[in-house]
């Protein structure tokens, strides 16, 4: 097994080391405009892609939600949804498209679940992709919000979430 | 009965939207697009149907195999005062040519809009294409509920007329993970579905179970949730169903109940379980209509409607929009 499959399946461990770094960006948040938001990017998307893509096998769409699937990339799906499994499952819970890979979306749903802090956010819709983001660094474009700018219009009700169990 | 979530004003001029509205179980039909350029095959097909059903699904390269499109179908069957859902598939389309369409659908006369992620390309006869997937189907939910209800377009653009459409999404409840399937259509909900139209529903158990958790979640009295059914063929078609079409599940008993029947008798075998599995599900709370889709099969439609007593189907009225009215004097 390799470092990251050993990593996504301890979504605790990631979900501490995420909640840590959120802290420390938003601790450097000064920092980092008073270097402006586009230099800050040209110099963290190299080691950003580096760690993500060892952990989550990261795409860099540059709009990073992995708290809110499972700590569990949705970029690495082949139709790339973002908002949970397709219809296509296979009863083994085997991918649509891939028969012999495990459904991204069955193992978020999984992994959510065992997540202390951002585990309930796996049911929140989640906007379009911004493919003008692709290839930039997710961490700067969160802090600077523009992982939200498009599409302009996104309003939702606010999701209300409600566990039956 | 959903009334309470969707509220009392209309969101379509359609004749689905009135029928659910007014508590009748409903019936849909998925229709068979030809390959074809002629639209007389179109017309045939639906006069088959039309009088079994409250609106005629026009399916969107449906298991990724091309067929006539269902803009196409749609703009035939409006122009005939036919009842459709028009199916948008997230697969070949981005969000600039869709939004696109949901206008030209609802000028048409289209009432209703089916919402899919669509099946991948690999599914089809052409798996060399490229998926497109720029929106799955909660986006393309909420992004035609901003044009309907705030008359913009995603990017903020405003719509001199917004597009009237009631708001259908579909949902797998036979597909893992099980456990976090009525979630996925809370979600949906959410991002504006009216109505829901499952997949082919074989496993009664399973579709009970599920029922009672949407119940749990009150997502029954969101949205109104018509159930998949159609008859097997044969066994063959069973097997080949079950292990080829994506996310269709039919459990042993249904698979051996075909396989023990004479090969003669299959066909027949495949509609009375059909026929089953309606009246099972009308004792359903929470279930709103039923959605036949009868591959190569269409012929048996009107009877199985007829063996479940829901024919006749509600009387419509003349459609209240403005286009269709000088449509139909043009027949």
């Amino acid at each position: 097994m390799s470092l990251g499959r050993w990593l996504r399946n301890h979504p605790r461990l990631l979900e501490r080391v995420y909640q840590v770094f959120a802290h420390v960006f938003q601790w450097a948040e000064p920092l980092i405009a008073r270097l402006g938001y586009s230099r800050a990017d040209r110099w963290l998307r190299w080691p950003e892609r580096l760690v993500k893509q060892i952990i989550f096998d990261c795409r860099m769409c540059g709009q990073c939600i992995l708290r809110s699937t499972g700590m569990t990339c949705p970029m690495t799906c082949p139709k790339q949804l973002r908002n949970g499994a397709c219809g296509g499952v296979r009863a083994d819970g085997g991918c649509e498209v891939e028969p012999a890979v495990r459904c991204i979306w069955v193992e978020a749903f999984e992994r959510a679940r065992r997540l202390e802090i951002y585990g309930l956010e796996i049911e929140t819709v989640q906007r379009p992709v911004n493919g003008q983001l692709e290839g930039t660094s997710a961490w700067i474009n969160t802090l600077e919000g523009r992982d939200k700018e498009a599409p302009r219009i996104w309003s939702l009700q606010p999701t209300v979430i409600r566990r039956d169990a | 009965m959903p009334e309470a979530g969707l509220g009392s004003d209309f969101r379509s001029a359609g004749h689905l939207e009135r029928v659910l509205r007014a508590g009748h179980f409903a019936v849909t039909v998925e229709l068979a697009p030809p390959d074809s350029a002629d639209p007389a095959e179109v017309f045939e097909a639906a006069s088959l149907i039309a009088d079994s059903c409250d609106a005629i699904n026009a399916t969107d390269g449906s298991g990724a195999h091309c067929h006539m499109s269902s803009v196409a179908i749609c703009a035939l069957l409006t122009r005939a005062a036919y009842s459709v859902v028009m199916q948008i598939s997230c697969r070949d389309r981005n969000r600039i040519a869709i939004q696109g369409d949901i206008l030209g659908a609802a000028a048409m006369g289209v009432s209703s809009v089916l919402c899919l992620t669509g099946d991948d390309v690999g599914a089809g006869d052409q798996p060399e294409a490229k998926p497109v997937f720029d929106l799955d189907s909660i986006q393309l939910l909420n992004t035609i509920r901003i044009m309907r209800d705030e008359r913009r377009f995603l990017s903020g653009r405003s719509l001199d007329e917004p597009p009237r459409l009631f708001l259908g999404a579909v949902s797998n409840p036979f597909a893992p993970p099980h456990d976090w399937r009525p979630y996925r259509l809370q979600k949906k909900i959410e991002a504006g579905a009216d109505f829901i139209q499952s997949q082919y529903c074989f496993d009664i158990v399973r579709f009970r179970e599920f029922m009672r958790r949407v119940r749990d979640l009150g997502l029954h009295q969101k949205a109104y949730y018509l159930v998949g059914v159609g008859p097997l063929r044969s066994a063959q078609a069973a097997e080949y169903m079950r292990s080829r079409v994506p996310g269709v599940h039919i459990p042993d008993e249904i698979v051996e109940r075909m396989r023990k029947t004479p090969a003669a008798r299959q066909q027949e075998e495949g509609r009375r379980i059909c026929v089953e599995i309606i009246q099972q599900l009308r004792e359903i709370e929470g279930v709103a209509g039923i959605h036949i889709m009868a591959h190569r099969q269409q012929a048996l439609i009107p009877s199985i409607v007829k063996d479940v007593g829901l024919s006749p189907r509600p009387e419509r009225k003349p459609a209240v929009s403005s286009q269709p009215e000088s449509q139909e004097e043009k027949r």
